[in-house]
């Protein structure tokens, strides 16, 4: 009877996998020589970056918040984007054939242009600075566990309706 | 007009962000997600020192689209970091995951601060 081999598991850093990092690590560290052969990752990362920017960009301007309120559509980002990343990572390491763009493109890029940690920490800055604690405590914490939470589920629910049992 | 701010910011942001992962991935081997960690610092950094400019009123609102909104914006992520501490708890690294977290909070927070309250302090 025949041994499955080991279900490919998805890496700890989707952006960058450990196989990525040592082919760069054996190359010569400088800016131009990460680039060489990479043109085409990077420039579906700046495209799918682009894209995902815009629709939170979108997202905002739909449910608009003042300075220093309770800041809903990054928080609906956040989240959204969380669960997605866990959906596409079992999708491209469980399911698809490995492809050399689709990962950067949808993952680092629309993903990553879609979410953002850098409003998140500015949001929370902001709550504080108008004296609004008990909405920067609730913020943290929803877009915390609630993006954790996502991500959980979207890996486990994308595995038990797309990876089937001794496949591979 | 923003939407062509949002559309060059994210453009470059998100393979900065690509790249400056890539090159501290490459150097270090804990598990750790040093890469993920540094440019979100970074861009909690940039963004409080920009925010803080435009509401001192020294610097235009179109700079808080291009450089925050969008470059910021696209060179942190959210979903990345998630999926780095759920896979870390799923690897049974806990503690790495917890310190994972709350590390880029702790850190990303304080750096936005202290960029607001350094570009407070000069304008």
């Amino acid at each position: 009877m025949p041994i499955d081999p080991p279900a490919p598991r998805e890496p700890i850093d989707p952006d960058v996998t450990s196989a990525e990092a040592h082919e760069a690590a054996a190359e010569h560290l400088s800016l131009r020589h990460l680039l060489r052969g990479r043109g085409d990752i990077v420039g579906s990362i700046a495209a799918g970056g682009a894209i995902g920017a815009l629709a939170r960009w979108g997202l905002a301007e739909l449910i608009p918040h003042g300075t220093g309120e309770f800041a809903t559509s990054t928080l609906i980002a956040n989240v959204v984007g969380a669960f997605l990343i866990g959906v596409l990572m079992v999708v491209v390491v469980e399911v698809m054939q490995p492809t050399r763009l689709v990962r950067p493109f949808l993952g680092v890029g629309v993903l990553g242009g879609f979410t953002t940690f850098s409003t998140y920490t500015l949001d929370l800055h902001e709550m504080l600075r108008e004296g609004h604690p008990g909405a920067a405590a609730a913020y943290l914490v929803v877009t915390l566990v609630g993006g954790l939470a996502a991500t959980a589920a979207a890996i486990a629910v994308t595995r038990h309706l797309l990876v089937r049992e001794g496949a591979q | 007009m923003t939407a062509l701010l949002i559309v060059l910011g994210a453009a470059v942001g998100a393979p900065t962000r690509y790249l400056a992962d890539l090159w501290i991935q490459s150097r270090h081997e804990t598990r750790y997600p040093w890469g993920t960690f540094a440019v979100n610092v970074i861009g909690s950094l940039v963004l409080g020192c920009i925010a803080s400019a435009v509401y001192a009123g020294s610097s235009p609102e179109w700079l808080l689209t291009l450089v925050g909104t969008s470059f910021c914006g696209a060179l942190t992520t959210f979903s990345t970091f998630s999926f780095e501490a759920v896979r870390l708890t799923q690897e049974g690294a806990l503690a790495t995951a917890v310190a994972y977290v709350a590390g880029s909070l702790a850190a990303g927070l304080l750096a936005c601060t202290a960029g607001w309250a350094l570009v407070a302090a000069v304008t």
